[in-house]
């Protein structure tokens, strides 16, 4: 219309103006980012590169595996289920009440060694169907007061084992109070094995968990008694069967180390095992097993990792083959615009 | 259907002072105006009274603000709790403050803080412009009377009821006003309604007469009067209400209301009494409230988002009951628990409730299958997003120096998924400028220059036939014989045309406004030396005198402006002008020509005077001035729509005809609009004889006096003689033909809803290439009298019932229906055209499914003379009725409605007001930055968005039933084997950014190759990367994932050392094992979902994996009392264990496998287009084989019926066609292949 042509006579040419630096100040800036067009690799999967990954991927893989089994293989392991046998036969039948009762409950087993076992030799306790891992129990510790003395009253979380007597208890909770009290000791030939248990638990729990002046007060002095005492004269940070035991497991099965053997077990040794059958795993039908084992570089002796490489490896092995094939008998020329979806069914957008 | 008219139906009595004086007869009797609905009474020149009840009205202070200081706390609050998540989020922040909760409350209620802090800064953010913008308005300054004949400024708000207000030329009107006068001494004002309804021609308004002397600020001294009349509502169109002044009533009619937002035109001045203020007015009250919309991925996101909590329900209920019987039966025997003194949370007595409190732990627990980062997250990608596209050079307007906008960020997938646009036609389409660019004067064609529309055509046919001829060159087999031929035929004619246009093309200067016309035969005077130079000069006269305008002079330069209602007249007389008859002054009876060019050398000025002026109407579809000029010649001249005035010509009056036809042919082809000229040489005793029978008929009173004076006005219009034609280019914007095509061809139909009248708006769909010759037109109106033919004998004016009207119309869209049915040729497309009055029945609910039946059908649908509301009504319906996604783009507050109504609004920053904008969700200044908008930055998002959504629920599912398998492994007791802080870290840190960089960097394929590869588009609106398939595909592979990661580490650390030293692992050392496997597969799986890496995408995916090892190291550092099991864990035990790295490894690779496989797999077998196209792109075959590249990306436009390239195809058809006929014989021996 004409009044736009129609100059605003005295303002124009400053508003002119006006409107170019207020252009300039909206005109976005020019990057690479803002526009979107920064360098990009733009990979794709190829039929060479499908191949070649696969194939990569079972060349390394197959190898770890043959390695793993064979070092899971190494490992020689004794496992002595004891829980029902280490029960006079005359008590079977309430077996709770057994282990619930006063007074030594010795127990021996034999031990076979199938292989030449070199030192270390760890030996385990196996627990089965605690749950350790239970929320309840999880949380049921103290760490301030695990730590530091001053924080010995610090038991909030550690109910309902967080005082007795009116005094709190250190250390606190359930974890603690339900400590693993069986106890080991080998024989060879009526020669005594050392157990060594030190070193067993981790260097960190020791000396930043674990304080050094922070000793057990108060401990299984309850009306209800859970499991081991601890050496009252003992500071925490040495106590290594509770730290040990104080590192929930993730399982309800599991096995914690109760100690070294730093000598090495020839092959058809026998070992005595004097045991004290104190820990009440009846209540719950938990099994007991007492486990003699070397390690290797994977650890103990677990096939899985093994044959679970292999079965990758050999999937992918197999992949790539398979691959291999299809694109020998239906070969598709990549970027072969035929496979666009207008060439495909024309028309049919 | 090539005709056009110029102007809108306007009462030639009210408009044209010199023409005839106002009626004074007019004394319709006041209405009584009482009761209900006519309750406002105005006392006009007292606004005092308004001050207290019952006249105090509202204020003219309008706020459009969602939110106030007081009410923006809770409100938004309330709007952010509306969604469901939310209040999920929110009820487990709460429970996290109570025992039952696994996780600290920090961790639980500093995410939902910020997730909600943050939309609810957007809240206010938005609100405050909206707020910035009122004030702007009521700011606004108004000359109102003060009292005492004086006036002054004053802001818009402090308006009140009763004031009388001067409004001056361009300015708006502050509120709705009535008008007392003008600067005219009849009281006439024009006004322009654009912002109001969208259309484009000015409407006169006129005073009552009483009113009209009120012509000077003094006269309204001691001005009282009182109105009475109806209470807001918003009926554009009518007004019931009296005036009593000086003790007399009179009665008011909309014609005297001026309404706000719109605005004087070509008056210096205007007087008016306030009637209604604010949010009273019509065009407030005309508003909607602007409704807060979600794209459809975040519909279909709330739907995955109940699966998710169903599944949460489902495994926290089988928790719960896991727990409760667990603690009934294995609890009590479980001493190390002491389940004889217990709290009711572990309860062997009340396994039931102990279970009911620990539903509730576990939905908090494993409340990481319904991430409150993915809410985070998708707000932050939005926003990134939302910035490149308001970043976007190529979307930035030089001309205006406005960049696009994304207002709402929170629609950007939305615009990969669009199906329809509706679009407005002025302001968004046009320019609404029209250029005089051809004319056909005695049977000759003058102009030169090719309209756009032309331009483009031409370069898209060459361009076409180029690669028609690639295909050839590729494909000997396809050859077929007619094409040769006709290849050769057309296109060395193409070739010709192009290489003339595309030289014009360049020297195409900014030239006189309205006037593009270049001819040297014409121009500079040089007509005289015409073959028929009387003809010629007698066409510039009809140009220069039959018309209403007003010239204008422009004092500095001396030269004339014409202020004319519709651009289109303006043309001709600016035409007229350059070619030497410069239209220079009207006076009461007559028009001043000044001719430059005369035999004797000098200009001439002459005077015709102006006898008589038959009015143009839409039914008329033509206007005529009788004119005696200065040898007192009596002539009728008469411009009209070119069917109407070839049935009125004498038979010697035909001469040109043929040749006229022809050229009106053409001009119609190219888009432009034509009118074609004639006169006749009138007798002095025939004119008085017919002048008295009109002047009586005029004057009489009675129903039928405008069809006397039709008749009358019909039995002059005869025996013409035919001069010539013009043709005027409604100028589109910059490359909406171009733009209009693309989006054709990316499978986009494209619906037109203008407010202006059917023919411009037919005429804008031939410029755009939506119509096109041969397509048939189905014109479905209620004044159907020549569009459609069995129809044409029922004139309207039968229609007295409503009823009738309905039937003919649903007979109208059956019929129509059934011809689409019928038709059998595959290339036949339809056009669907419906004005709005039609529209109003369609659109009635037993009706509205079958037009849009009809309309679905037709390949492109024009909507003329539609009112905003209509607008709205008819995106809704499109919206609704066809479930797809729509898009609604306009410029006017018109376009407010639908721009609200559809899925997405798209409004055009360009010269109009700023309301289309205020309510759109984006905002361009070209209609062609809508292609780039959609194509590229649609496209882009809308498949970032879909990966991102699907990955994130990938990646919560398979790190959140983990969990759950873990709970099974500790009797349900709702222990996480995780820290609480690589949980909190999982979501924030550690998977964070590489789905942010996926949300925002990803791109399949550039945005030159979503240019090229329209089809591209479509996996948009099909939705093949959110579809359930894909969908329930993620989710499965998220349950794969956690079953792999669980489980694999479950017995690859069960019982035995898991290193050298022989220590077993603990919940710390498992659990951190299996998140550091979590951490690589899913980042792993990000790595693979990508296909675009920049360095930031490697920064983040690979830098995210060490980021865990970081957090790992540092977060062993810390005391114990903060990392607790952690504590140097990766120094201590995992680091050194090779069992931690290879069993890191193995998950990592048998978690990815399956999606690696089904990668490979669709790749060869089943690849998708961008799959193609990126191998393509990756071996530069792009670059090796052009002629493949350019022949796949113009295959790869849809089929498409409108745009030009259907019209190029369209044509090459009908050539074609032709030449079959011609050779019977095949020219090779090929033969026999059918056209492809």
């Amino acid at each position: 219309m004409s009044s736009n042509t129609a100059p605003s006579s005295s303002g124009g040419a400053g508003s002119a103006d006006a409107t170019s630096t207020r252009r300039h100040s909206k005109r976005p800036k020019y990057s690479r980012f803002t526009q979107q067009e920064l360098p990009a690799c733009k990979p794709i999967l190829t039929p060479r590169w499908v191949i070649s990954a696969f194939m990569l991927v079972s060349i390394v893989f197959i190898p770890i595996g043959v390695a793993s089994l064979f070092a899971s293989r190494d490992v020689v392991e004794i496992i002595d289920r004891y829980e029902t046998d280490c029960i006079p036969t005359t008590n079977r039948t309430d077996k709770v009440r057994f282990i619930q009762s006063p007074g030594p409950k010795k127990c021996n087993r034999t031990l076979k060694v199938s292989k030449r076992m070199k030192q270390p030799i760890y030996v385990y306790y196996q627990l089965d169907n605690f749950y350790q891992n239970h929320r309840r129990y999880v949380k049921s510790r103290s760490d301030q007061q695990l730590k530091d003395p001053k924080s010995e009253s610090d038991v909030d979380a550690c109910k309902p084992e967080d005082m007795a007597n009116g005094l709190p208890i250190v250390p606190c909770g359930l974890i603690a109070w339900s400590l693993f009290n069986d106890t080991y000791s080998f024989s060879r030939n009526k020669q005594q094995l050392t157990v060594n248990k030190k070193d067993i638990s981790w260097k960190s729990d020791r000396e930043h968990k674990f304080g050094k002046n922070v000793f057990p007060k108060n401990f299984q002095n309850g009306s209800l008694k859970g499991g081991a005492t601890l050496n009252t004269s003992k500071p925490l940070s040495e106590q290594e069967d509770l730290i040990v035991w104080m590192r929930t497991a993730a399982l309800p099965t599991f096995r914690k180390l109760y100690g070294k053997i730093e000598v090495d077990l020839e092959e058809n040794d026998t070992i005595e095992v004097i045991l004290d059958n104190n820990y009440n795993t009846y209540s719950f039908s938990g099994k007991k097993k007492l486990v003699l084992s070397t390690t290797s570089w994977i650890g103990g002796r677990n096939d899985f990792l093994g044959i679970a490489y292999l079965t990758v490896g050999g999937l992918c092995f197999f992949l790539a083959m398979a691959f291999t094939v299809v694109y020998l008998v239906k070969p598709r020329q990549l970027g072969d615009p035929s496979y666009l979806s207008w060439n495909r069914n024309p028309g049919g957008h | 259907m090539a005709g056009g008219k110029i102007r809108a139906k306007l009462r030639q009595s009210n408009l044209y002072t010199f023409c005839r004086k106002p009626k004074a007869d007019e004394t319709e009797a006041p209405r009584p105006i009482q009761g209900a609905g006519f309750t406002r009474t105005v006392y006009c020149n007292q606004p005092h009274f308004h001050q207290k009840k019952p006249y105090k009205y509202r204020s003219n202070y309008i706020s459009t603000t969602k939110y106030n200081v007081i009410t923006f706390l809770p409100k938004a609050l309330f709007e952010q709790f509306r969604r469901v998540a939310n209040v999920y989020f929110l009820l487990a922040a709460i429970l996290s403050l109570t025992p039952v909760s696994p996780f600290s409350p920090v961790s639980m209620i500093a995410p939902l803080v910020f997730v909600v802090g943050l939309s609810m800064a957007k809240e206010a953010m938005e609100d405050w412009n909206r707020f910035l913008q009122d004030m702007k308005v009521n700011r606004r300054k108004v000359i109102v009377h003060k009292g005492d004949g004086v006036f002054d400024f004053r802001p818009w708000h402090k308006i009140r009821v009763g004031d009388v207000v001067k409004v001056e030329k361009d300015q708006f009107f502050p509120a709705d006003l009535l008008l007392l006068s003008s600067s005219y001494e009849d009281g006439i004002c024009y006004v322009e309604t654009m912002n109001l309804d969208g259309e484009t021609n000015l409407k006169v308004k006129r005073c009552l007469e009483v009113t009209s002397p009120m012509e000077d600020d003094g006269a309204f001294k001691d001005l009282t009067a009182t109105i009475q009349c109806e209470d807001p509502n918003p009926n554009l169109y009518s007004f019931v209400g009296n005036l009593e002044y000086d003790r007399q009533v009179y009665p008011l009619e909309p014609n005297q209301i001026l309404l706000r937002d719109s605005k004087l035109r070509n008056t210096a001045y205007v007087y008016g009494v306030v009637i209604f203020t604010g949010h009273d007015s019509k065009v407030m009250q005309n508003s909607t409230k602007s409704p807060s919309k979600r794209s459809g991925i975040e519909r279909k996101m709330d739907h995955i988002i109940y699966i998710l909590f169903t599944l949460l329900l489902g495994i926290s209920m089988i928790s719960s009951i896991g727990f409760a019987v667990k603690i009934k039966f294995s609890m009590p025997d479980s001493w190390y628990l002491r389940p004889d003194n217990t709290t009711d949370m572990y309860s062997p007595k009340k396994p039931a409730l102990s279970g009911l409190i620990h539903l509730v732990t576990a939905l908090i627990l494993y409340g990481y299958l319904i991430p409150i980062s993915l809410y985070v997250s998708i707000e932050v990608v939005k926003v990134l997003q939302a910035s490149f596209i308001n970043q976007d050079l190529l979307m930035y307007d030089e001309e205006t120096g406005k960049p696009a906008e994304a207002r709402t960020s929170n629609l950007n997938e939305e615009l990969g998924q669009v199906d329809t646009i509706l679009s407005d036609k002025t302001g968004t389409l046009t320019c609404n400028q029209m250029d005089f660019l051809k004319c056909s004067i005695a049977g000759t064609a003058y102009g030169v220059r090719s309209s756009e529309v032309e331009l483009a055509a031409a370069k898209q046919m060459a361009s076409d036939l180029e690669d028609r001829d690639d295909e050839l060159a590729n494909f000997p087999m396809r050859k077929h014989n007619a094409h040769v031929s006709w290849e050769n035929g057309i296109g060395s004619e193409i070739e010709l045309e192009t290489v003339v246009t595309s030289n014009e093309d360049k020297d195409r200067k900014p030239a006189i406004k309205g006037f593009s016309f270049e001819d040297s035969r014409l121009m500079g005077g040089n007509w005289m030396n015409e073959s028929s130079p009387d003809v010629i000069s007698l066409f510039l006269r009809i140009l220069a005198v039959c018309h209403t305008a007003i010239p204008e002079v422009n004092e500095e330069t001396g030269s004339y402006t014409y202020e004319a209602e519709s651009p289109d007249e303006a043309a001709f007389l600016v035409a007229a002008r350059e070619l030497g008859f410069e239209f220079c002054k009207r006076s009461q009876s007559g028009v001043f020509v000044r001719e430059r060019y005369h035999h004797s050398g000098r200009p001439v000025e002459r005077e015709y005077k102006i006898l008589n002026l038959l009015e143009f109407t839409s039914k008329r579809k033509r206007m005529s001035v009788i004119v005696r000029d200065e040898d007192g010649q009596l002539l009728l001249m008469c411009k009209g729509a070119d069917s109407i005035i070839f049935d009125r010509l004498s038979k010697n009056g035909r001469m040109y005809e043929e040749a006229t036809t022809k050229h009106l042919n053409e001009y119609g082809e190219a888009g432009l609009r034509t009118l074609a000229l004639a006169y006749r040489k009138l007798e002095e005793s025939e004119y008085s004889a017919w002048s008295n029978e009109f002047q009586k008929a005029k004057t009489s009173i009675g129903a039928d006096r405008d069809g006397m004076l039709e008749r009358l006005a019909d039995k002059m219009e005869r025996d013409l003689i035919l001069v010539g034609a013009t043709a005027v280019e409604d100028k589109l914007q910059k490359g909406v033909p171009q733009c209009i095509d693309n989006l054709a061809q990316a499978g986009l139909k494209i619906w037109v809803l203008t407010g202006d009248k059917m023919e411009t708006a037919i005429n804008i769909g031939f410029a755009c290439s939506l119509l096109r010759q041969g397509m048939k037109q189905i014109c479905i109106s209620t004044t159907n009298l020549d569009t459609l033919g069995q129809d044409s004998k029922e004139t309207l004016c039968l229609f007295t019932n409503e009823q009738a009207v309905k039937d003919n119309i649903l007979n109208q869209i059956t019929n129509a229906s059934q011809m689409i049915k019928l038709e059998k040729d595959p290339h036949a497309a339809f056009a669907l055209i419906i004005d709005g009055k039609t529209l109003t029945y369609a659109l009635e609910d037993d009706m509205k499914h079958l037009f849009l039946g009809l309309a679905v059908d037709c390949a492109s649908v024009i909507c003329c003379r539609v009112s905003p509301k209509q607008k709205a009504l008819v995106t809704r319906l499109v919206k609704q009725g066809t479930g797809k996604t729509t898009l609604a783009i306009g410029d006017g507050a018109n376009d407010v409605g639908m721009i609200q109504e559809a899925d997405i609004g798209v409004g055009i920053s360009g010269v109009e007001g700023m309301q289309a904008v205020m309510a759109s969700d984006f905002a361009i200044s070209q209609f062609r930055y809508l292609e780039r908008l959609l194509v590229v930055h649609g496209h882009w998002c809308y498949k970032r968005i879909a990966q991102m959504v699907c990955y994130f629920f990938y990646k919560n599912i398979a790190f959140g039933l983990t969990l759950f398998y873990f709970e099974a492994f500790t009797g349900f007791s709702g222990q996480s084997i995780y820290d609480d802080w690589y949980m909190l870290s999982f979501n924030v840190i550690l998977t964070s950014l590489p789905v942010i960089s996926l949300g925002v960097f990803e791109q399949d394929v550039s945005s030159e190759v979503c240019l090229q590869f329209p089809a591209l588009y479509q996996q948009g609106p099909r939705n093949l990367f959110f579809d359930w398939y894909r969908i329930l595909g993620w989710m499965g592979n998220g349950v794969y994932c956690s079953l792999i990661i669980y489980f694999l580490n479950i017995i690859i650390f069960y019982d035995q050392a898991f290193r050298a030293n022989g220590q077993t692992a603990d919940m710390a050392a498992m659990g951190t094992t299996m998140f550091s496997c979590i951490v690589w597969a899913v980042n792993c799986q990000i790595a693979l979902t990508m296909s675009h890496f920049t360095w930031i995408q490697h920064l983040f995916v690979w830098g995210s994996i060490a980021m865990w090892y970081l957090f790992l190291l540092i977060y062993g550092m810390l005391t114990p009392t903060w990392s607790k099991n952690a504590y140097q864990i990766l120094v201590e035990a995992l680091g050194p264990a090779p069992l931690f790295w290879s069993a890191t490894l193995l998950v990592t690779i048998a978690c990815n496998l399956p999606y690696i496989v089904h990668l490979a797999f669709q790749r060869s077998f089943n690849p998708m287009d961008h799959h193609i196209i990126q191998e393509i792109k990756y071996y530069k075959k792009d670059v090796q084989d052009q002629r493949m590249w350019k022949r796949e990306a113009s295959k790869a436009r849809q089929e498409t019926k409108i745009g030009f390239t259907a019209r190029v195809d369209a044509k090459i058809r009908h050539l074609r066609g032709k030449l079959q006929k011609k050779h019977h014989t095949p020219v090779s021996t090929q033969g026999g292949m059918s056209p492809s």
